[in-house]
């Protein structure tokens, strides 16, 4: 499966393995300062990267056990069974079917994509494609990381927390998440949940401010706005975002909590009856009661006035990347870089004014529902202008089809599909029916899973050679893409099916109802797919850590790319360039007249 | 492929051995620091707005929302209000100490900073004992739990400031500010302004109306 890197064919021309001895220019400094406690913002990123990596496989882990369960209702579960539910006799409870989906949801943005996303190639990108030599702030860049840690922390006490873990989604929707006795999860463990939430926020605020600030002041001279690489853009427009929405969500995050160890009543309403019993101060025990008069809509409202706007902070970073990636591979100029920021921004900014649209069925007014529709609608537009403009770039050009590039377009191209649901969905009279269905699963993965994770990993392939200073093996990473493109779409795209059938999500045992009985094999089908993704993962595993040690040396500039990181050394030291950096033109200058080579770097002087 | 890249060829591709200079600045002309201060300020009005927006939407979905000056000591807390605007006006002064170098002058007006601050602080803890001890508590109503969340996380924010003003004290007592090294006490006034200026839009809907 995995040659050793001098019998494969060069296709690159790059120097086989050994051939070079690098100069290291650091001064000594210990390991703990270097690899532990870094404020090199490269190290930083590699920190995230990798916890980040960790957090994917806990969370797919935690996806293949909601699979089992909705393939082979109460069945064994072959050999873990026996460790994890030794008292249900080996199969998944109810609860525990409810802690998977909202343990799986949560993990995968909150210490997944976003951390992968802004954390790690933010980190690691900004500084390098503006030519500065860090962050602005180093030691806050450090601390971001690590306030990660007690979120994680606060994460695993919820999985060990009493009633087996938090079980209220990813949403934590009031009453089951504020009423501590409402369910097994909403004890302790939504208290741990919600702190894990808070830390995470913090960490994100403190990258935000870093990111911001280092964008606006540390560009290289030459670099102005529109002299930005899109990877630029979209993680400077996803810092805005998070710095304007992420506080509403940690205001509501602490009024929940409030609500759950203070007994205040932000959602609680009046005469609110919980397994039989009164909560409302009026009927009572005051020492545990609860103060009513609260609204449980106001949790939806400002709980989706932060998470429609992260889900574009999951999206827009990865849209820059997809659009760096396919400049380079496809050797043409991005078609309409201005257009492409105007659409970013556009998207951003209507992001904050379409949260209603996951509202549709939740009582509240139907006049809004309107207003949400037709906002919702109306973020089609940028997505579109971005569409095409990948289109246009792709028209015509001689594509290189590498590893990076292939995650690249498959991003474009499932983020269609996932767009096109998104719209269809935001039609109020649609949503009405396929609101909590299997459509809506089908329509996030798409965006999320196909969308962002596959830009994430058309990053770390074309960025790799940049980080450690050797190729990825092109034919595994080929080998990992296929499969990984047809398992995936294997285990979405029926999901639309399930959904038009009116199979709802987030139910441990759909076929109890006859009506849904039918859908069984459907689901096996699936969760084969799924099984067979997890598995498939393991050719990015070994690619990833053979390549690490044994990859093919590479110089600078192995793609041939224009950018400014491509200017720094294989992997840049402390500091990150030889020089203060020059920028002349545009990012994408690629196939242009004035020079021989197809690419002209952003630095050089004509 | 036919595009042949470059191999690794140690004259252009290894590091070079010396230490890059750095000293251009692209951006808008403020310091780095004021800058994310007032990006930090930014997420902070949202963090005020989702709690303010949130009360103001459980009052007005509330048919009577009780008097606060049947609940609240709302004399009491206007004098409270009038030190903490005070307070605001000696770290001005701070400032401006600052800028002329004055180091006995920053001493003093941080300390009357502090001094103010801290008198809100124990006025609130007080005002927070007395309520509790007639068993006002957060979860008797939706009043008292939009109360105590606005109150108290302001309160903290005060703390926050106050412990900020001391360490900035502190480093003037070793001298660590002068005519062209003001920005500490720079970013620590703009928060503590913000604070305050979120205090006088509390006092005014939570006592006032
Ligand atoms: C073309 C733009 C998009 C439109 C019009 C759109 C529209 C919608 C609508 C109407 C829903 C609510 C469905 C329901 O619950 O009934 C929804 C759900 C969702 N969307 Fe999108 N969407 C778009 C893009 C995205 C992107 C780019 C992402 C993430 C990267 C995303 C992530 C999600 C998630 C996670 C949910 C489900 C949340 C939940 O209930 O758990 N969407 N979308
Ligand atoms: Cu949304």
């Amino acid at each position: 499966m995995n040659p050793p890197p001098s019998a494969e064919p060069a296709p690159l021309g790059l120097a086989p393995e050994g051939t070079v001895h690098v100069h290291h220019e650091h001064h000594e400094i210990g390991f703990i300062r270097k690899y532990i406690f870094s404020t090199d913002h490269k190290v930083i990123g590699m920190q995230f990267m990798f916890t980040g990596l960790i957090f994917l496989v806990l969370g797919g882990l935690l996806a293949m056990a909601i699979r089992w369960q909705l393939a082979f209702p109460w069945q064994e579960m072959p050999v873990i069974g026996r460790l994890l539910f030794p008292e249900t006799g080996r199969v998944v409870s109810p609860e525990y079917y409810t802690m998977l989906f909202t343990m799986h949801g949560t993990v995968m943005i909150f210490f997944v994509i976003i951390p992968l996303l802004t954390g790690a190639f933010g980190n690691f990108l900004i500084p390098l494609m503006i030519g500065a030599p860090d962050m602005a702030f180093p030691k806050l860049n450090m601390m971001g990381y690590w306030a990660m840690l007690p979120a994680i922390f606060f994460l695993m006490l919820g999985f060990g927390a009493e009633g087996g873990g938090p079980a209220a989604g990813w949403t934590a929707y009031p009453p089951l998440s504020t009423i501590t006795s409402a369910a097994p999860g909403s004890a302790s463990a939504q208290t741990y949940w919600l702190l894990a939430l808070t830390w995470v926020g913090v960490s994100s605020m403190m990258g935000a401010v870093n990111y911001v600030t280092t964008i606006a002041k540390m560009r290289a001279p030459g670099m102005t706005l529109y002299r930005m690489p899109l990877s630029i853009w979209g993680l400077g427009v996803a810092a805005i975002l998070q710095l304007f929405a992420l506080p509403v969500l940690t205001a509501a995050g602490f009024m929940q909590l409030f609500d759950r160890v203070l007994h205040t009543g932000f959602f609680t309403p009046t005469n609110l009856v919980v397994n039989n019993v009164g909560v409302d101060y009026a009927v009572a025990n005051p020492e545990t009661a609860t103060a009513a008069g609260g609204h449980p809509l106001l949790w939806q409202h400002l709980f989706w006035f932060y998470s429609h706007p992260a889900v574009y902070i999951m999206v827009v970073p990865a849209m820059g990347f997809a659009s760096d990636i396919i400049a380079v591979h496809a050797r043409k100029p991005i078609f309409g870089y201005k257009p492409m920021v105007y659409s970013i921004a556009g998207i951003a900014g209507l992001g904050f004014i379409v949260w209603g649209h996951h509202m549709f069925t939740s009582g509240m007014n139907p006049t809004v529902g309107m207003v949400f529709m037709v906002s919702t609608i109306m973020i089609a537009l940028p997505s579109a202008i971005k569409v095409f403009n990948w289109l246009g770039t792709l028209w015509g050009a001689r594509i290189r089809f590498t590893t990076p590039m292939l995650y690249a377009l498959a991003f474009v191209s499932m983020f269609i599909i996932g767009g096109l649901s998104g719209i269809w969905m935001a039609a109020t009279p649609v949503d009405v029916y396929i609101h909590d269905t299997y459509i809506v699963v089908a329509h996030f993965h798409y965006v999320v899973f196909a969308g962002s994770v596959f830009a994430i990993l058309a990053a770390i392939y074309h960025w790799f050679p940049k980080m450690f200073g050797r190729m990825m093996n092109e034919t595994l990473g080929k080998i990992h893409f296929f499969g990984t493109f047809i398992f995936t779409n294997g285990v979405f795209y029926m999901m639309h099916q399930l959904g038009i059938a009116g199979l709802m999500r987030r139910t441990a045992d759909p076929y109890s109802y006859e009506i849904y009985a039918h859908l069984q094999p459907l689901n096996e089908a699936i969760s084969y797919c799924a099984f067979a993704l997890f598995a498939w993962q393991i050719f990015f595993v070994i690619n990833f850590f053979h390549s690490l040690f044994w990859g093919r040396r590479v110089g600078r500039n192995p793609w041939q790319a224009t950018t400014l990181e491509w200017q720094a050394p294989s992997p840049p030291g402390h500091g990150n360039f030889d020089h203060q950096l020059e920028v002349h033109r545009g990012p994408y200058e690629y196939s242009g007249p004035e020079v021989e080579e197809d690419y002209l770097p952003q630095t050089r002087k004509l | 492929m036919s595009d042949a890249i470059a191999t690794y060829d140690p004259a252009v591709d290894a590091p070079r051995a010396h230490h890059p200079v750095y000293d251009y600045d692209s951006g808008p002309p403020v310091e780095r620091g004021k800058f994310a201060i007032w990006l930090f300020l930014a997420t902070e009005v949202m963090f005020f707005t989702g709690l303010i927006g949130a009360y103001v939407i459980l009052r007005s979905g509330t048919a009577a929302w009780p008097n606060p000056e049947n609940r609240l000591a709302v004399f009491l807390t206007a004098i409270n209000t009038f030190v903490l605007i005070i307070s605001s006006w000696t770290m001005v002064r701070a400032l401006f100490a600052a800028q002329r170098g004055d180091r006995g002058g920053i001493l003093m007006w941080l300390g009357l900073t502090i001094f103010f601050g801290s008198a809100f602080v124990s006025v609130q803890v007080y005002e927070y004992f007395e309520l509790v001890k007639h068993g006002s508590l957060p979860n008797v109503d939706i009043f008292w739990s939009t109360f105590y969340i606005m109150t108290g996380f302001h309160g903290s924010h005060v703390v926050v400031g106050v412990i900020w003003l001391v360490c900035a004290w502190f480093k003037a007592l070793r001298g660590g500010y002068s005519e062209r090294n003001y920005l500490g006490i720079e970013l620590a006034g703009l928060y503590w302004h913000f604070v305050d200026l979120v205090w006088v839009l509390l006092f005014t809907i939570v006592y006032l109306f």
